[in-house]
């Protein structure tokens, strides 16, 4: 979809969705058959970068707390790392909704705001998951994932955002929010599956590290991860089936195909360890496998299909 | 006003001593009143457990309160002066109570069991109006000191026996044991006990199989578990979390080419197996199976010999929050401190009142 052939300046590549299912209409190279002209913001200091600057240190501060509370032994379950990450994800959410703002609709315009959304969406599911399963230490194996999402996009993407005056189509919104929502799912049964990984290969190999006292035991983790990849499935389903209310779902069909691909990809997992054919080490490998796949596929396929992407 | 600590305990005296010595639980509270009756004595505290007899007592004058507590072990039919009892002074009794109440003083260093006895022997003596001021203030300060110890130091860090390192183990591995079903293969001593100790977790099914099928008749009774026929116990495994092994079979009981398919059938439900028995009666090679946890008797002795370790580590850093502990009661106690917690000597120079750090 949306490839620009030459013709429109720079500055009108960027201004399609990068999740939108628009197509260049035959003979108007480089114009989206939605699109108007982009709105380019002012130049006065925005408030929304130093936000997720704060949001990003807070999640670095939580992984580093607890690591070091790890190493020198002195580690006490406290509320202070869960603290960090909720001011992280407060300090997000106000990133979020101020460039929703700037660009006038659900801030996934670039891969820039696809990371940070994935990133709010993995902090979202950790504050619901943690207190609820009080799966221990899932905080502190959260913040480093969130915070390599956000200096990733920080660092090395490019984030100019731009306010397109295209009517916003609720059904895109929708499908665009649910599936990276459902993204943050998977991310988080990526933790968790870690956490499995990490707690079980010390229970084989006999050798106890201090961290072995403060990870949950392997049955609620694999319970939790069971249950993320069920949550994630269920809401990528959402964010597909409202991808095909959009319409004009066939100009897009590598994204359709990549995004059924992920769906059934998580829900054979889902199915194979209900159906008792997977161990839930092997469930935990898996979400691991199947989230960095999905991510570097998801960071591909956007980047790709993002203005000036290609 | 001067705190003293008159006992014994098992860093002094042999067990014959102690239990000859024991106060039982409904005498304590009693014997507490009875010598707060005593002359030159303000308050009493005894405390009796299996490793220690302790009596602490508030007294004007420490000859007169050793005196006073001569007194009722002698008419407990023990000479007061006889090897093995310990006397302490003030500063020596405070640091004491607080190493006591920490587990620092304990055979198994950083246990927690000593706490709730200690509680248990002050309210008495409480109830009993033996304490008063003195005492009170001492043993509340000595709670303090052990539930900071406890929570700032790694002094109660893993288990650091047999029984304990596999029920740590267990909980690792299911969480609550309260769905787990417990199989036991050999009714040994050590399988018993540790058995015992994941019975008192709260498991929910406990087999005995034994070649002698009375004796595990008699050992499941004992746990409140059924009694299976050893030839017989395959018959029940498929259901089974909890695997200990303690037989005196010369072979494995229990193969990985035996386990591999149970397991196929069962891949979301992990087998913790601990294998007591010398020689093995598990083959190591189980521990390579998908879900399958052994530990055998070196595997769990070298875990509770790491969380010693680790606790013999803090130590030093448990001493240090005592004595600063202690230090501060001992200038309470010597009347720098006013009951508000507010420093005499301060608000005496006219200085700002400090708070006191309790």
């Amino acid at each position: 979809m949306w490839r620009l052939v030459g013709c429109a300046p720079m500055e009108l590549r960027s201004a399609c969705h990068p999740l939108c299912s628009t197509t260049p209409i035959p003979g108007q190279r480089g114009v989206c058959q939605t699109a108007t002209l982009p709105i380019y913001l002012p130049a006065a200091p925005r408030m929304d970068r130093p936000l997720l600057v704060i949001s990003t240190f807070c999640f670095l501060f939580g992984f580093a707390y607890t690591m070091h509370a790890l190493g020198a032994r002195v580690y006490r379950a406290s509320r202070l790392n869960f603290f960090a990450i909720l001011i992280g994800f407060l300090c997000q959410t106000g990133f979020l909704y101020l460039r929703g703002q700037q660009v006038g609709r659900c801030p996934l315009t670039s891969l820039f705001e696809v990371l940070i959304f994935l990133s709010w969406a993995l902090v979202l599911f950790y504050l619901l998951i943690g207190p609820t399963y009080r799966l221990s230490l899932l905080g502190a194996f959260t913040s480093p994932l969130a915070f390599a999402l956000q200096v990733g996009a920080l660092l090395l993407l490019k984030d100019a955002p731009v306010r397109i005056s295209l009517p916003v189509n609720p059904w895109m919104e929708l499908h665009a929010a649910i599936s990276i929502v459902a993204y943050g799912a998977f991310a988080l049964a990526g933790v968790a599956g870690v956490m499995y990984l990490a707690q079980e290969r010390q229970l084989k190999t006999h050798h106890i590290h201090s961290i072995f006292y403060h990870l949950p035991p392997i049955r609620d983790l694999a319970v939790a991860n069971g249950r993320l990849i069920f949550t994630g499935f269920a809401l990528l389903a959402v964010g597909i089936g409202a991808g095909f209310m959009v319409g004009n779902w066939q100009s897009h069909a590598s994204k359709v195909a990549w995004s059924l691909g992920v769906w059934v990809l998580y829900g054979a997992i889902f199915a194979l360890s209900k159906g008792h054919r997977l161990s839930p080490r092997r469930v935990a490998w898996l979400s691991v496998a199947a989230f960095s796949v999905a991510l570097v596929t998801l960071s591909g396929i956007t980047f790709i299909t993002e203005p000036g992407g290609n | 006003m001067e705190i003293l600590c008159f006992g014994l305990s098992h860093h002094t005296a042999p067990v014959e001593l102690r239990e000859k010595f024991a106060i039982p639980d409904g005498e304590v509270a009693g014997l507490a009143a009875q010598l707060r009756a005593a002359p030159g004595v303000k308050e009493a505290v005894i405390v009796s457990t299996c490793n220690r007899v302790e009596f602490y007592v508030a007294a004007e004058e420490t000859a007169q309160g050793f005196a006073a507590v001569g007194e009722v072990v002698a008419a407990r039919g023990t000479a007061p002066d006889a090897e093995g009892f310990h006397r302490l002074t003030t500063a020596g009794t405070i640091r004491h109570l607080f190493r006591v109440v920490s587990g620092l003083d304990s055979m198994v260093l950083g246990e927690t069991e000593i706490l709730g006895q200690v509680k248990k022997a002050y309210a008495a003596a409480s109830e009993a109006g033996a304490t008063s001021k003195h005492l009170n203030k001492l043993f509340q300060r000595a709670f303090n000191v052990a539930k900071e110890v406890r929570t700032k130091t790694n002094i109660t860090r893993g288990a650091v026996s047999v029984g304990s390192v596999a029920v740590e183990l267990a909980e690792k591995i299911f969480g609550r044991l309260a769905n787990c079903h417990v199989m036991i293969l050999g009714a040994g001593e050590m399988s018993e006990l540790t058995a015992g100790a994941m019975a008192a977790r709260g498991v929910h099914s406990i087999f005995v199989a034994n070649r002698s099928y009375d004796r595990a008749v008699v050992l499941a009774e004992k746990m409140k578990g059924k009694a299976v026929h050893f030839d017989e116990w395959a018959r029940e495994f498929h259901d089974v979390d909890i695997l200990i092994g303690s037989t005196a079979a010369p072979h494995h009981v229990l193969t990985a080419a035996q386990l591999a398919p149970i397991m196929r059938t069962r891949p979301d439900r992990p087998l913790f197996c601990i294998d007591l028995a010398v020689p093995r009666d598990i083959e190591p090679a189980v521990n390579k199976l998908d879900g399958v946890y052994l530990y055998d008797i070196d595997a769990l002795q070298a875990i509770a010999d790491q969380s010693m370790g680790v606790r013999k580590q803090e130590i030093v850093v448990c001493e240090q929050m005592i004595e600063r502990h202690a230090v501060e009661f001992s200038e309470w106690l010597a009347g720098g401190w006013t009951q508000a917690g507010v420093r005499y000597s301060a608000t005496v120079s006219g200085a700002e009142p400090q708070q006191a750090k309790t």
